[in-house]
């Protein structure tokens, strides 16, 4: 049975609070989301615009082979001459386009297992039994034996990242399902007859958004990082796509004499996995301190 | 107490059990034909069905299956297909830089994540808690192979302390040995001391909070005293538990630390058994990677009885 004392901790973080000072305010009290948030769209506008501010990524040119950054070649040019530049600069259309794909499909789906494996009492050690089974797989050689099985393109990329990152994602909404739906207003619905669906999506679905938002952005910086992994090992992105990874990879055999290759992508993928990082951490303090301490 | 062991023991059987079916489903559960897959873009026909017939692909798939767990039990991963050797014994041959390079870092970060840990907790909130903290959001966010190339342009190319890639076993001499693993712990450590760090700030800085604290203060015990006896001893179960998950952490980093550094351990077995598709070896690899992970955590579970008296089953 619920306590006096859950009633009153249940209600989730007031929105209003949150807006009686503006943007601004809410920015100067949360800094790491203001810094995560503008970084990220910078790398975003940064993506977007690609062809307007950079050249062309694939474009071979065997003079100016591996010459150092210079005011023509900004970031240095790799073994076949192409721009590191232009190839960093593309590079975050695939770093961004996995992270978000990954994020919204791990978190979709594991938001329908955990409601499920939350809510029905006898699914739930089934479902519960085989995420531990996958948990206990390191999630980077799942996606590596995934994609040397399935062929490397993008799709079986994000697929292959996603898989790893959904058990997380169910732990976390079976834990609010949990204790949301031991709630007097929940108990209150069955009485009155509600039907499951109906429970689930307008009782016990609003409640996961905030921790699930939080961890969508997690999801999100751990799958730019696996992404360049696999593509940095050569079992990612196909390697004549321009990604952070495989501009690395690539450079690896150079690297004692021109490390650029290497630092210029590593850089960005650096800052753009911060950048999602603070903006998680950030969201996590400012949308409900209770969130902390389940994850 | 033994009740609880041998419930924990127990259920370890459906992981492992779940680990088996998704690491033999993997090879069923990919589009097309494993056999052909296995065999490359260039086989013929009779490679292909040599491959089918050597993994017993032939058969319906429960009997593979029972068979393939049957094998596992009695200690054959099977044979590569690349090289014809048994997994077993190939996953023997590069045990010792990955086990080598997995416990000198898990014992570096321990050294350095839980003093830091502890200091930030203990002056929350100062510059000193601001600048571990930053480190700790930095330290996960940088990935383990931009660390090992900007770690090996300083300290190798740079200043030419330590050897650039290589590893030398300890057979050749504990000097030797260390430079080699040195640059590919500092590197592969830091998400970990990360992670260490922060939860164990975590929990000294709740602990800290405790009556038993203010009492002990009270009756007039040192800083060192309080942080060591009192708080870390209680802040402990988070700890270790955020040690053991850490090994999956652990283990994706030591894949890649050992393509970085050119390290010939479990890691670059994998990743050359990918280039080849060679399926037994990566299956092998997986399952033993994971057996690991499921093993060291029963392990610390059964440690918590030890470490908090309080906990009973």
């Amino acid at each position: 049975m619920a306590t006096l004392e859950s009633t009153v901790a249940a209600p989730e973080a007031p929105a209003s609070s949150r807006r009686k000072g503006g943007i601004i305010e809410y920015c100067r009290r949360h800094p790491s989301v203001a810094i995560g948030a503008s970084v990220l769209c910078a790398v975003i506008i940064m993506a977007l615009i690609a062809p307007l501010i950079a050249g062309d990524p694939l474009r071979i040119n065997p003079i100016n082979r591996l010459k150092p950054p210079s005011a023509e070649f900004w970031f240095g040019t790799d073994f076949l001459g192409r721009d590191i530049y232009a190839r960093t600069i593309y590079g975050a259309r695939i770093s961004l386009a996995v992270g978000f794909a990954v994020a919204i499909i791990s978190t979709l789906i594991g938001l329908v297992i955990g409601m499920v494996a939350g809510y029905l009492r006898w699914v739930d050690a089934i479902v519960m039994r085989i995420m531990d089974g996958l948990m206990a797989i390191p999630g980077v050689l799942l996606a590596i034996a995934l994609i040397a099985l399935a062929g490397a393109s993008l799709t079986n990329v994000i697929i292959a990242i996603a898989i790893p990152e959904i058990p997380r994602v169910v732990r976390l909404v079976r834990s609010v399902v949990l204790q949301i739906r031991e709630l007097p207003y929940v108990e209150a619905a069955v009485s009155v007859g509600s039907p499951t669906w109906k429970i689930l999506t307008r009782h016990i679905l609003p409640n996961t958004i905030a921790p699930l938002i939080v961890q969508a952005t997690f999801v999100c910086a751990s799958a730019v990082v696996v992404e360049a992994i696999l593509s940095f090992l050569g079992a990612g992105t196909p390697p004549e796509t321009p990604s952070w990874g495989n501009v690395m990879a690539e450079g690896r055999s150079y690297f004692q004499f021109a490390s650029w290759i290497i630092f210029f992508p590593g850089l960005f993928l650096a800052v753009t996995v911060l950048a999602v990082n603070m903006l998680g951490d950030g969201l996590r303090d400012s949308l409900d301190p209770k969130i902390a301490r389940r994850m | 107490m033994y009740g609880y062991i041998l419930r924990r023991l127990l259920a370890t059987i459906p992981v492992m059990a779940v680990v088996a079916i998704v690491v033999f489903l993997l090879l069923h559960l990919t589009p097309g034909d494993p056999a052909a897959i296995i065999a490359g873009d260039y086989a013929r026909p009779e490679d292909i069905a040599r491959i089918r017939a050597n993994l017993g692909l032939d058969q319906p798939l429960h009997i593979q299956f029972f068979s393939w767990v049957g094998n596992v039990l009695r200690g054959d991963l099977g044979t590569s297909i690349f090289s014809n050797l048994p997994v077993t014994k190939l996953i023997g041959q590069r045990l010792e830089p990955t086990v080598a390079l997995s416990i000198s870092t898990i014992i570096f970060a321990i050294i350095v994540a839980i003093p830091i840990g502890v200091i930030a907790a203990w002056r929350a909130g100062s510059w000193l808690d601001r600048c571990v903290m930053g480190f700790a959001v930095l330290g996960f966010s940088v990935p383990v192979f931009v660390v090992g190339y900007v770690l090996m342009y300083i300290f190798s190319l740079k200043l030419g302390w330590f050897p650039v890639q290589g590893y030398k076993p300890i057979s050749e001499g504990f000097g030797p040995f260390l430079r080699s693993i040195a640059l590919p712990t500092l590197a592969l450590g830091i998400v970990y001391i990360a992670l260490i760090a922060r939860i164990t700030r975590a929990s000294v800085l709740e602990v800290l909070t405790e009556d038993y604290i203010r009492t002990a203060k009270a009756k007039g015990l040192g800083n060192t005293g309080l942080l060591l006896q009192h708080a870390l001893r209680n802040s402990a179960v988070p700890i270790v538990t955020i040690i053991g998950i850490g090994i999956a952490l652990l283990i994706g980093g030591v894949v890649v630390t050992e393509s970085v550094f050119n390290i010939p351990g479990l890691g670059r077995l994998t990743i050359d058994a990918v280039l080849r598709r060679d399926y037994p070896i990566i299956q092998g690899v997986i399952l033993v990677f994971s057996g690991v992970y499921v093993f060291v955590n029963l392990l610390i579970d059964i440690l918590y009885t030890l470490l908090d008296p309080r906990i009973r089953y």
